[in-house]
Parts: structure tokens; sequence; C-alpha cells
């Protein structure tokens, strides 16, 4: 009995220092789970971590730019594109990059569901040295598409005979040392990177859950960049020695999508009375504690498509009664709207994969009770959404999407609105927004049709936008040169230094 | 021997149990299993219909239901759990990694709890009403009424962040598993302290144990000889209970302390609707079960010999 309370004793003693000595290995936590090597299921990671590149880079203001291709162009009609590839790229089993083993990543990519498999391609070849793309109509935003994380180019050896991803091989400044599904990753630096190599030699990557957890990570000093924390604890971390916290706008929008085929709101000014019962100020501050009404859907910090100009949203509930009030709707005994003998009553269905939309959805169901809307909460699992698209079953959702899967948040634009889709619109239809949707995807047009697309969407609510997200993450003080990018594309671990 | 072939045939019986209850409940949770496949597969931002599409093709999902119940039998006898849904990746590799980071943890709350438990109720128990007897039955109950998620945050809050001496989560180092385990092993540790007081003292007080002080032995003596085995009976019966409880305890403490374990797995699993890797989990889970009560049978059975030898 003795000796075990003595060897336990010694473990612990044992295990305290061995914990608290830093080998100086960057750890980055954040909520994402890495599935397997597939780029098709976990390539978001393994993009961030830079491990896996693309031919097409972007930098932090979503500007694209020459990655493992040098260049592109493409032909007079539209129809034919050219990347050369960059010459004296390694993979990092040594192999080197070519043209061929370029095309065949991006032709395996195709055969898996993502943008390549929507995209009018007609063949992808190597060609003298570039991977040449054939389509069956102009597309302006190839370019963005090869730029997104599924796209990514691996080695030939990466890939067994049937096409599937057996081992993670990619060109980025970092290798993998260690792929343990489905938490953790190592990475040690690449030493024949053919950019500027990463002054960090290694960092690891663990997907911790919790937020909570997250954030006493990030305090407890056990890891040194810490993505995606909570409004709590991001109060709490604000005033910590450790790290510092740092926080952008990203191009992910809180929508509430409505079915326009459903009798109570096929009319617009019905989708409105819901838009202006909706306190999105106080909402933003409660529940995701910070500023981020939405007057528009996307947000300033897509500048391209965002309207400087537009109106506030506006919160008006008198207004919006007057709206239900003039299509007939008449306030029931239990205060509910009634009219030709139907209940105002709606299913509302999110997810509670992202924490804040079910604590969302109740602040509206509160919010359209006070216009004699009821609203039924329906959390579920995320899929439900565009199954229900599909069925249409569906009656109101509340979601959230993100638009810069690629730089170019045209190419979400077209899959969702133009006419509709399962992230999108429902049961709407508008032949003016859809041309110029197709014309702007086509590379025809600019600033002024992506203002009036926009505010054809604004003005028609097949969706209402409600509140526009922020990234925050908390890095270690002895870190320099942290930065956050807006689109997540990158964790900037490249970028990093030590302090000391 | 007779024993052992009433186990294995026990464990037979459940497997084929495990086999067809989780592939029922599995078939008959609402919802559609390509979108939700596909929805964990791809996440929230990318599942659509094209999505599943490819996914229902490629897993040839849908089929009549009976089929499928006894190709997963057959490939259960040849010993072949078959490859996730979501990942791809053979079930059993995934298991073994994910129980294996489990069972560590486990048995290391275990024998953390046993050091802190039964020790400090046989102290109890032998002076019982006295200071450490009375302090001992707050400490247990407050442990005991405490949420392990609550009890987890509070000592990641104390020892990791206030005192900076462990990590706060994450698994791969020694260090790593003294929160986790600490977490499981205090609620454990609570209920084998309870036992082992009231065993104690009800063996402290019996005739048997006045007569061999009587005799002469001193108070170690007296333990060692004469009461430590016969308080170990009851303890070992708990010890078997409180599997259940580590398995229930592992899951939450796996999802506060970010550990790769199978509770963890098997949360995702059923969520993804991945029918082969809930199968396997549940009927490797179930195995180790019925080996774990066959051991502490055994043990039970060397500890108090009485009514064997029939």
């Amino acid at each position: 009995m003795k000796k075990l309370v003595a060897a336990t004793l010694a473990c612990l003693a044992l295990a305290g220092p061995a914990a608290a000595s830093s080998d100086r290995t960057l750890d980055v936590v954040a909520p994402f789970e890495v599935k397997g090597p597939d780029p098709a299921l976990s390539g978001a990671v393994f993009q961030r971590m830079g491990i896996a590149e693309t031919l097409v880079d972007a930098d932090i203001d979503g500007q694209l730019r020459p990655g493992l291709a040098q260049a592109w162009s493409v032909s007079a009609d539209g129809l034919v594109w050219k990347f050369p590839m960059r010459s004296g790229v390694h993979f990092h089993d040594g192999s080197p990059l070519t043209a061929e083993a370029a095309a065949r990543s991006l032709r395996i990519a195709r055969d898996k569901p993502g943008l390549l498999d929507k995209a009018p391609i007609a063949a992808i070849e190597a060609v003298a040295g570039a991977v040449v793309v054939q389509l069956s109509e102009p597309l302006a935003v190839l370019p963005a598409f090869l730029s997104e994380y599924r796209s990514q180019i691996l080695a030939p050896a990466a890939y067994d005979d049937d096409g599937r991803v057996r081992a993670l091989i990619g060109t980025g400044p970092y290798r993998v040392t260690s792929l343990t599904p489905p938490m953790s990753l190592e990475v040690a630096r690449f030493d024949d990177y053919w950019g500027v190599p990463a002054r960090i030699g290694s960092a690891t990557y663990r997907a911790v859950g919790r937020a909570e957890s997250r954030a006493l990570l990030a305090e407890s000093g056990n890891a040194d960049l810490v993505y995606n924390l909570d409004p709590a604890s991001r109060a709490r971390l604000a005033g910590s020695a450790t790290v510092e916290l740092l926080s952008a706008p990203l191009p992910r929008s809180l929508l509430v999508k409505l079915n326009a085929a459903h009798p109570f709101l096929s009319d617009g000014r019905a989708r409105r009375a819901l838009s202006l019962a909706i306190d999105r100020e106080g909402l933003s501050r409660a529940v995701l504690r910070y500023e981020a009404a939405a007057n528009q859907l996307l947000p300033p910090s897509v500048p391209l498509w965002h309207d400087p100009e537009a109106a506030a949203p506006g919160y008006d509930p008198e207004a919006a009664k007057a709206l239900l009030q003039a299509l007939g709707w008449q306030p029931g005994q239990d205060c509910i709207l009634r009219r030709d003998g139907e209940r105002f009553s709606l299913s509302l269905t999110t997810y509670p994969d992202r924490p804040e939309l079910p604590l969302v959805a109740t602040v509206l169901e509160q919010l359209w009770r006070q216009i004699g809307v009821e609203v039924k909460i329906h959390s579920t699992n995320s899929s439900a959404i565009p199954e229900g698209h599909q069925n249409g079953s569906l009656e109101l959702a509340l979601f959230a999407r993100n638009f810069a899967l690629v730089p170019d948040p045209v190419g979400t634009l077209l899959q969702d609105y133009a006419p509709s889709g399962d992230w999108g619109a429902m049961g709407w239809r508008h032949d003016r927004f859809e041309s110029l949707i197709r014309g702007l995807a086509r590379g025809e047009g600019g600033a002024q049709q992506r203002f009036e697309s926009m505010a054809i969407l604004q003005r028609e609510l097949p969706v209402i936008p409600v509140a526009w997200y922020r990234q925050t993450a908390a890095v270690s003080r002895r870190l320099n040169g942290a930065r956050l990018d807006p689109f997540e594309r990158d964790f900037g671990l490249d970028a990093l230094s030590w302090r000391d | 021997m007779a024993a052992t072939g009433y186990r294995l045939l026990q464990a037979l019986l459940l497997a084929l149990f495990i086999g067809v209850t989780t592939f029922a409940m599995m078939r008959s949770l609402p919802g559609d299993m390509a979108w939700r496949i596909a929805a964990h597969r791809y996440g929230y931002d990318l599942v659509d219909a094209d999505a599943v599409r490819l996914v229902q093709e490629e897993l040839a999902l849908g089929g009549p239901l009976l089929p499928a119940l006894v190709q997963w039998l057959t490939d259960m006898v040849r010993l072949d759990f078959g490859t996730s849904l979501v990942s791809g990746e053979s079930v059993i590799g995934e298991i073994t990694h994910q129980l294996g980071a489990s069972l560590q943890l486990a048995a290391v709350a275990l024998a953390l709890s046993l050091l802190l438990g039964p020790p400090l109720g046989i102290l109890a128990g032998l002076k019982p009403g006295g200071w450490l007897d009375r302090g001992l039955l707050v400490l247990a109950s407050g442990l005991r009424a405490m949420p392990q998620f609550l009890l987890g945050l509070l000592l990641i809050l104390l020892v990791s962040v206030r005192l900076g001496w462990l990590p706060a989560a994450g698994h791969g180092s020694a260090g790593h598993f003294v929160l986790p385990a600490l977490t499981l092993a205090l609620g454990l540790a609570a209920l084998s302290a309870r036992i082992a007081r009231d065993a104690m003292a009800a063996v402290a007080a019996s005739p048997f144990y006045g007569f061999a002080r009587q005799k002469g032995l001193s108070d170690a003596q007296v333990l060692w000889r004469h009461g430590l085995r016969n308080v170990s009976v009851p303890l070992v019966t708990c010890l078997g209970l409180q599997f259940v409880t580590l398995v229930e305890g592992v899951v939450v403490v796996e999802s506060v302390f970010g550990w790769p374990g199978i509770g963890h797995g098997l949360v995702h699993a059923i969520f993804g609707r991945d029918v082969p890797m809930v199968q396997g989990t549940a009927l490797v889970m179930g195995l180790t079960f019925v080996l774990l009560n066959a051991l502490n049978d055994a043990l039970q059975r060397r500890l108090d010999p009485r009514g064997t030898g029939r």
C-alpha cells in the first residue's frame, strides 16, 4: 500500500514539470475536428495550418494572387483557362509538383461534393506544364473556385488507385508529422518550401469542441493561438495578462430563411413585417455581445458587395402590425393573428452546432410574438434545413451562412439565390436579380450591378439578414506577428515568431 | 469451467442483442440517413442536396432492412467491423484508438479513486461519529452531488489557470491525465469511501473483531488480518457497479478536457448516423462490460470462497 502511494505521488510529481516545460512548439486550438486526410473532409484545417496549398491563393483582403500556379489566363471566348505551374515546387515526400499531379488532384476533387462539381467544367488536363480547364460556359470566378480548400493539390503518392486520399502530402510551409483523427495534428517546418520558410519549427493543432475549455486553455497558457471564443469567455479574457484578443469581421451572416411559397409568406409585405419586428441591435448586443446589426446580406468586410449607403434595417413593431393587418390578419383571443380561421403559426428550424443559434431563435420567438406571430422552434441537425428546402416542408429557418467559401461571394450567391438554394431563397424568383448575378459570374458588370443585386435582396427579403459575425481569437503574448484572416483561410503560422 | 462457459454464452447473446437493437434504433431515428451523414462529413456550411446525392450513390443507402442486418451479422462472425460512413476509415481502427484512450483514462481514474476513497473510508469507519467520519460524509455528499462538468471546470480554473501546475485540456503527456482522471476519481471515491466506511464500521462492531483484539493483537494487526478482507467484499461489488458510472462520466469529462475518447466518438457517430461505428462501439463496450464483470466475479469468489464448494 505504501509503495503504491509513493509511486503515485512520484508520478504526479513527474507529470507537473513535464507539462510546464516549453519545447517551443506552437499550440493551436480550434473547434474544427480533423476527420481524415481527405481535403474534402478537413481541408480547411490543412489550409489554415499551412500544409496543403491551392493553384490560386488569396490575401487577407480577399484579393486573388498566384499560388501553386504562377499566373492564369483565359481564352477570348472565356471557355479555356490556363494555369502554368510554378517551377521548383516540391511535395513533402520530395516529389516535384507537376501539371499532371495538379490536374489529377483537381479531377479527384471534382468527383466529390463541392464547388468544382457544380461548375460547368468539361475537362481538366495537363498541357505543356500548365493545368488547362475547359468549360462548357464562361465562369469568371473559376480562379476563386480553385483557391478553395477542397481544390488542394496533393502529391500523387497521397492517393490510392481509386482516388481515395490515404496520406496528407502537400506543398505548404509545414509538413504533417502525425495525424490522429479526430482531435489532433502535428506539423514541422518543411525545409524545401518554395516560398519564405516559416520561422517556428513545429506546431500542433488540437480540436477542442467546448468553448469554455478553449478559453481556459488560452488563459492557462497551454495554448498559444485559440480560435472561436464565445462571448462570455471574450469578456473574461479581455483583461488577461497572458493573452491578447484579436477580432476581425467575418463574411458570415446570421440569416432567417423564409419559404416564400408558403401562403403566409408569399406576399413581400409579410416578410417585411417579420423583418421590421426584429430588434437587431438589442439582439446582437444581448446574444452576440458586439454591434452587429445587419442592414444587408454582406458585411462591410466584403467591400466589393457591401453598400455603405444602405439604410438602417429599422425596428418598428407597430409598422409591422400595420403591414400584417393590411394583408387581412386580425389578432385572435390569444393575441396570435388569424386570417380565414388560420392562426399565424410557423415552425422555425435551427441547429445547435453554433451555440448562439438556439438563443437567437428564442429571442426571435419573443419579438415575433409581440406582433402576433407564433413561432415553434425546432432545434435539430443542420441538415434538416436543406432537407426541408428540398421536400418543401420548411417554413422558417435560422442559420449562419459563410459567403467566403471562395474569396468572391458571387459563387455562393449564384448557388443560393439564382433562383433558390438549399441555404438561400426558397420559393422565390426574381428575373432581374438572376440576370445580374449570372452576368457577374460570367465576368460582366461591376459595382453598380453588385449593389443593385444586393438592394433587390434587401427589398424582396427572400432571407432576412439579422446580424454579421466576428471572429475572435486569443493569442499568447509570447508570440509576435499574429493576425486574423477575415476569410478564414489561414492561421498565419508562417508569419509568427516567438517574442524572445 | 461452467462459469466460463456461461460467460461466453452470455457474451454471445449480448453481442447479438446489441447488434440487433443498435441497428433497429439507428434505423428508426427521425430524419434521412444520407442527409445526416453528409452534414457530419462536410459540415453545416457545405451540406446540400448535391452532397447528399453523392453520399447516397457512394454508400448505396436506403436498401431493404433485413439483408443489411444479415450482412452485418455475417461480417461480425468474420470479425469485420466495416468502415465508418463518415470518415471512410476502418471502424476497428477508430475504436481501438478511441476506446484505448478512454480505457487509459478510466483505469487511471479508477486507480486514483481506490487510493483516495477506501483508505479514508476505512479510517472513518474505525471511529464512527468521529470528526473524520462526519467531515467525510459532508465532502462525499458534496462531491457526489456536483456534476462532473462543473467539477472539471473548477479543477481547471484552480489547478491550471490559478496555479499553473497542469495543462488545462488535451492529451499526450502524463500531465494531461491528472485533471480528467481526478474529476472522475473524486466522484467514484466519494461512493467507495462511504461503502468502505459502512463496511468497516460493521466489521469493527462485530464479535469476531472484538475477539481478535481481546486475544492481544494490535489495532494494525486486527485490521490487516481480520478487517481488510471483510471490507473488500462489498467494495469489489461496488467497483463492478462503478464501471457504469465511469462510462457515463467519461462522456462528459472527455468533452470538457478535449480527450479523444470513445464517449466523444460515440456521441458524434450517433449524430452523424455512422451506423457501423455505433454498432461496433456498442458491441466492443458491451463485451468489455461482460469481461470486467466476469473478472469482478472471479475476484469476488477469491475474496469470499463461502458457498462455492457445492
